[in-house]
């Protein structure tokens, strides 16, 4: 099988795969294949290279990031090494599996929340008590349908969610929301968004905290949820919430481009 | 390139010579991020994108003069399409560098 076939296979099978392809210097061209769980394949031309790149690429795809390093010939990373030998410029791509967004509560908000969030690449799990609402039939757009509650669900899942992840609880629904926010809180998400009104979301406030939830805690959620545009239909709602998103991940404000300065990438 | 996979199996099956074209670094403001990919085969069939549009041609050129000339895969860079040096380039004002190369691994 060749080094394309097989990198293919990891990618569509959603499991963690670096390449590394030489872009300058002696082999260009030369590619290798790295990944967490199985031997690294392919060559970039030399084995303390080999080595040292194929450690690097492990670093890169915890991660999450892609980057072109540069080495000598026989893996030289300390600048006095790199004095007189000819420089190895390595890209190191890394392909992560999608992030997940985890949806509780089976309502035509989370429809439109879940086809925005494949729009952006997610893995989208939608999970409701209620086995009448959550149906394969109701989200086909949907990775995953959970008839479940939140609790057997951090239980089996909350372990391998990141900070690349997020939950989006949309139940407004006490007996419901509470397990759902403490249950996000114990993972590693990089966003927990909870819809409701400020008064809804104050009562919940109440609720959680009698369920022993800090105020650092609580600072995590994003409550109202979503951006304010204005957003009234489900569709639109999504839009503000996925924007929010994207918006804590980069650590921006959220203002129209036109209204501030500098550069637009960053 | 997660995109471009299925597009590239075809061309394959089809025994298609196909290039891919990378970005592999963004210097200043850059429409798209490394990784950015694209595919070109022997018919000059493309599939993906590099850039927001801007040197996307220049690519297709690149791969196609690549796969039916001597093969070598080639670090390109387009920068600011003002600057006289660049005969194509970014309106955004960045420099883009694309790793291009068959794809025969």
């Amino acid at each position: 099988m060749s080094l394309y076939q097989q990198f293919s296979e990891r990618v569509r099978a959603n499991l963690p795969v670096a390449l590394a392809s030489v872009i300058d210097g002696p082999n260009i061209g030369a590619m290798m294949m790295v990944s967490p769980d199985t031997e690294t394949q392919g060559s970039l031309g030399n084995t303390e290279l080999d080595r040292v790149v194929a450690r690097d690429a492990q670093g890169e795809l915890e991660a999450g990031r892609t980057s072109v390093r540069h080495y000598g010939p026989e893996g030289q990373t300390t600048p006095e090494d790199l004095v007189n030998t000819p420089t190895v410029r390595v890209f190191i791509e890394a392909f992560s599996p999608p992030p997940t967004m985890v949806i509780f509560g089976a309502v035509d908000f989370t429809a439109a929340l879940a086809r925005v969030a494949k729009v952006l690449g997610y893995h989208v799990l939608v999970c409701d008590a209620r086995e009448v609402f959550a149906t394969n039939r109701r989200f086909p757009m949907a990775d995953e349908v959970l008839v479940t509650w939140p609790a057997p669900l951090f239980a089996e899942r909350g372990s391998q969610l990141t900070q690349r992840d997020a939950v989006c609880i949309l139940t407004h629904d006490p007996k419901f929301d509470v397990p759902a926010v403490i249950g996000a809180l114990a993972t590693k998400v990089g966003y927990i968004g909870v819809m409701g009104s400020r008064k809804t979301h104050a009562k919940r406030v109440e609720r959680l905290r009698e369920a022993g939830v800090t105020d650092l805690e609580l600072a995590r959620l994003m409550s109202p949820i979503g951006l304010d545009i204005g957003a009234r239909t489900p569709e639109e709602t999504a839009i503000s919430i996925c924007g929010e998103i994207i918006a804590r991940r980069t650590g921006r404000g959220a203002p129209s481009l036109r209204d501030g300065e500098g550069p637009i990438h960053k | 390139m997660r995109d471009l996979l299925n597009d590239i199996d075809r061309w394959k099956a089809q025994g298609k010579q196909v290039a891919l074209a990378r970005v592999v670094d963004i210097e200043g403001s850059g429409p798209r991020d490394p990784g950015a990919a694209m595919a070109v085969n022997e018919d000059g069939e493309v599939i993906g994108s590099v850039s927001g549009g801007c040197v996307e041609g220049a690519v297709v050129a690149e791969a196609l003069g690549i796969l039916h000339g001597d093969k070598q895969p080639k670090l390109v860079k387009f920068g600011y399409s003002d600057d006289e040096a660049f005969a194509v380039g970014l309106t955004c004002g960045g420099i883009i560098h694309l790793f291009i190369q068959p794809l025969t691994w």
